[in-house]
């Protein structure tokens, strides 16, 4: 229903433009800086490359209505970006061929340095369906008459999305009742690799069929799927694919320095760790008598605060390991604490080395012992403060021989960032800290241990 | 503190039976002699002090063991010039005990071996921040006392070369500066340490203070140093007497003489005092730092001379410098060469080991893992055995 944009005069000088999804403006008034480059060469490529978007004098009501455009403008768009492209590509002085979209990015990088803070603020040049919003061709012929059969349910492609997926479910039934009829019917054992892939997202769905869903639209949809997969494992595998995105599994194993041997035959291992921006390189001796030495010096000089001395000891200490290991390491970068925490993840990291493979998994498992904040259960007390921290007097003990601050190897092994924070393992479980908590009269009558 | 240490033994009993035959030697009254064998013949378990009090009978065997000071001579020896801290713990525990240790055993076998007929021996304590040095100059200090030898110590030079107040020209000689203040300290504490010695010795100059009064030759040392304490514009040019008379009457061989200086390294450093003109004052224009230079020089013999570097309190320098070289600059250096260095470290695994049993045998460490071998661990580790590291820490739990 809307006209394409001619207006303005000058479409092709959008390619180029600042922002990611921008709902355009129409503009009826032309902009002058187009208008000049317009003049300047109408056939130049290159100046409208080279044009910035300039500012509106008028702002029209209309305007406010999300811009629609044509399929052709599209297309002349893409053509425009190819020939850009090409013409970048000469002016950085590369091939033309074999110009990617990474090239591009660096180009305009190159060309337009800009100091702006917001990422998408600055300038871009992207193919023009990733920068104009998806939208629908025109759904209705000359006549007025749409297209489409579900037209007037207001969402067309989803229910005919829906009829097509249900037809398949029917004639998946249809033909299983007959192999069963017949016989023939085998217990499907192969099973599909579902492992590894997910169901698409709502907003992926959205996007897929450009229209807007429902929540409630797109759990039925999902359910129409696993519906269709119980009752056929490979069922329609091309079709049920479309609607599958691959997970990334992240490899959670710590990778384990194998041992490396020195001159005299001491075996030792070396892992970097870093934290906030300090680099730390540790060497781990197998055998020693806990001497550290950071940059050269002493560790007792390097560090003057016992705080970060404690950092430094709690790898040895979970592991039992005080006084056994010898290490030398290199540091560079950040503050005294973040040096401290950066030098303690390396030498947890190399100590894996010597350690068996379950010890490796409780290191791992450290912070959901206790002690450590990120990784525990907090107790309702806890949640109390603004940032979950325990008030409590005593709380920040000095470490030796504490009582349990094991603040560990999980935070440790995955170095303790603000990921930490807000992984799965803290978990708030709101629940009567003792029994105390419970009113008299249920534990009375109940008799349970309450906990 | 019998009824404490009492308390003690029942409690230690618990802890570790293999200690019951050391309970006793936790009162030092009794049964010394007997203890004393026993001190040696336990291994490297267990015990931490030992009831050897005279310093001049310390000896390889006691290595790490804690003997104490009584503590009016701690009173007589050390009036203000023990360092806070350790001044803190007398206090807390009511005893002063040190521990032997191997600079402070090399150092008083020098002194026991001292030929008084040659030029005063420099020996130069030196070594990281908190490994001991000072305290290691006490125990050759109560040893020389123990001797009956003439104790010039002086606790700290820091102290003369930053934060006086009320700088004057000096009578003597318009380019230096007195320091009243510091001056009268240093003579009160000096009087305390050595009344005995101030009317034997007898003055060989004739001194004038002022119009009114003046001291004739022959006249007992005790006059000059009460002149300096009543007058404080002559403190400071009545720790010049002191010093010069006690020089040149040191190799006449009727006493021994010990100047014992912490933080030399003062001498010969920067200073942060200006004068009324907000001029910065050189070490050397301060009287009180020229005559002690001029004490530490071995132009005299008949005495011995123990000198300690302190980094902390030094002014100018960066943490990390431990060595004479760089504490002392080339100046100070030449002017100490030739000197005997001895260098202190830090607690070898007995001697850490005694000191922190020394800490559970007075109550101080309460934590409940601070006697299991895990705990103890611990300590090393964050302490790095470094015993100034250890008693900040422990102080703690």
């Amino acid at each position: 229903m809307a006209a394409p944009c001619v207006s303005c005069g000058a479409p092709l000088s959008y390619r180029l433009f600042l922002g990611g999804r921008v709902s355009f403006a129409r503009r009826h008034g032309v902009w002058k800086a187009a208008a000049a480059e317009l003049q300047i060469g109408a056939g130049s490529q290159i100046l409208r490359l080279r044009h910035t978007t300039g500012v509106t004098t008028k702002k029209n009501v209309a305007a406010l209505r999300r811009e629609t455009y044509t399929v052709d403008f599209i297309k002349k768009q893409i053509e425009e970006f190819n020939i850009g492209k090409r013409h970048l590509a000469n002016m950085m002085g590369e091939d033309p061929e074999t110009f990617t979209q990474e090239d591009i990015d660096r180009a305009i990088a190159y060309l337009f340095p800009s100091g702006l803070f917001e990422k998408q603020a600055r300038p871009i040049m992207k193919h023009p369906e990733q920068i104009f919003p998806k939208q629908r061709a025109v759904q209705w012929g000359e006549d007025g008459r749409p297209f489409h059969f579900l037209f007037y349910t207001g969402k067309q492609s989803y229910y005919s999305l829906m009829h097509e997926t249900y037809g398949k479910l029917l004639d998946v039934e249809k033909r299983q009742n007959q192999l069963q009829a017949k016989g023939l019917f085998s217990e499907n054992t192969k099973t599909k690799d579902l492992i590894g892939s997910r169901w698409l997202i709502k907003e992926e769905l959205e996007d897929m069929l450009v229209e807007k869903l429902s929540d409630q639209d797109y759990a039925q949809f999902i359910r129409l799927l696993e519906r269709l997969l119980t009752v056929q494992r490979d069922a329609e595998e091309e079709f049920v694919q479309q609607f599958r995105r691959s997970v990334t599994i992240q490899s959670k194993k710590q990778l384990i320095e194998p041992l490396q041997y020195d001159e005299q035959g001491m075996a030792f291992s070396t892992s970097e760790g870093k934290r906030k921006s300090a680099r730390a390189k540790a060497v781990v001796y197998e055998h020693g008598s806990g001497r550290i030495k950071v940059n050269g010096i002493d560790y007792l000089l390097y560090f003057p605060v016992m705080q970060d001395r404690e950092q430094l000891m709690f790898p040895f200490h979970f592991l039992d390991r005080l006084g056994k290991h010898d290490v030398t390491c290199t540091v560079a970068g950040g503050g005294p604490s973040s040096q401290a925490g950066a030098i303690r993840l390396a030498m947890a990291k190399a100590l894996c080395s010597f350690v068996t493979e379950e010890e490796v998994e409780w290191m791992r498992q450290g912070a959901r012992r206790g002690g450590s904040r990120w990784g525990r259960e907090l107790s309702p007390r806890d949640l109390g403060t603004a940032d979950h921290r325990p008030t409590r007097q005593g709380a920040e003990e000095a470490g030796p021989g504490g009582r349990p601050q094991e603040v560990h190897l999980e935070e440790a092994l995955s170095a303790p960032t603000q990921a930490g924070r807000g992984d799965a393992g803290v978990c708030a479980h709101v629940r009567p800290t003792d029994g105390r908590d419970l009113p008299a009269s249920v534990r009375a009558c109940c008799g349970m241990v309450c906990f | 503190m019998l009824s404490r240490v009492t308390r003690l033994t029942s409690r230690t009993r618990q802890l570790d039976p293999g200690r019951i035959l050391h309970t006793g030697s936790r009162a030092p009254q009794s049964v010394a002699a007997h203890l004393d064998d026993q001190a040696a013949d336990d291994g490297p378990r267990a015990v931490s002090r030992t009831s050897e009090k005279d310093p001049a009978r310390h000896g390889e065997q006691h290595e790490g063991l804690h003997y104490d000071i009584p503590l009016q001579d701690v009173g007589t020896l050390f009036p203000q010039s023990l360092p806070p801290r350790f001044s803190m713990q007398v206090k807390t525990f009511g005893e002063a005990c040190l521990m032997v240790r191997k600079p402070a055993l090399e150092l008083l076998h020098y002194l026991k071996n001292t030929d008084f007929a040659h030029p005063a021996v420099r020996y130069v304590l030196y070594g990281e921040k908190g490994t001991g040095k000072t305290l290691s100059l006490c125990h050759v200090i109560h040893f020389c006392a123990k001797q009956d030898w003439l104790i010039l110590h002086v606790p700290d030079a820091h102290l003369w070369v930053k934060n006086c107040r009320g700088l004057l020209p000096s009578a003597y000689d318009r380019t230096r500066l007195d320091q009243p203040a510091e001056a009268s300290a240093w003579l009160k504490n000096f009087k305390t340490t050595n009344e005995r010695f101030l009317s034997q010795i007898k003055v060989q100059g004739q001194y004038v203070w002022n119009k009114r009064e003046s001291t004739e030759r022959g006249r007992p040392l005790g006059e000059v140093v009460e002149q300096g304490l009543t007058r404080a514009k002559s403190a400071t040019d009545a720790v010049g007497v002191v010093l010069k008379e006690l020089k040149g009457q040191s190799r006449a061989g009727g006493f021994r003489l010990l100047v014992a200086v912490d933080g030399v390294n003062a001498l010969w450093g920067r200073t942060t005092l200006r004068r009324e003109d907000k001029s910065l004052v050189a070490a050397e224009e301060l009287a009180l730092v020229h005559n002690l230079r001029k004490m530490v020089r071995n132009d005299w013999h008949g005495g011995a001379i123990a000198l300690t570097l302190s980094q902390t309190g030094s002014l100018f320098k960066p943490r990390k410098a431990y060595l004479p070289q760089e504490l002392l600059g080339k100046e100070g250096f030449d002017a100490l060469d030739p000197f005997v260095p001895i260098l202190v470290s830090n607690y070898s695994p007995k001697e850490f080991e005694s000191c922190v049993q020394y800490y559970l045998e007075s109550s101080w460490l309460q934590h409940e893992k601070a006697h299991t071998e895990d705990g103890k661990k611990q300590l090393l580790f964050l302490s790095d055995a470094n015993p100034g590291q250890l008693e900040r820490l422990c102080a703690h739990l």
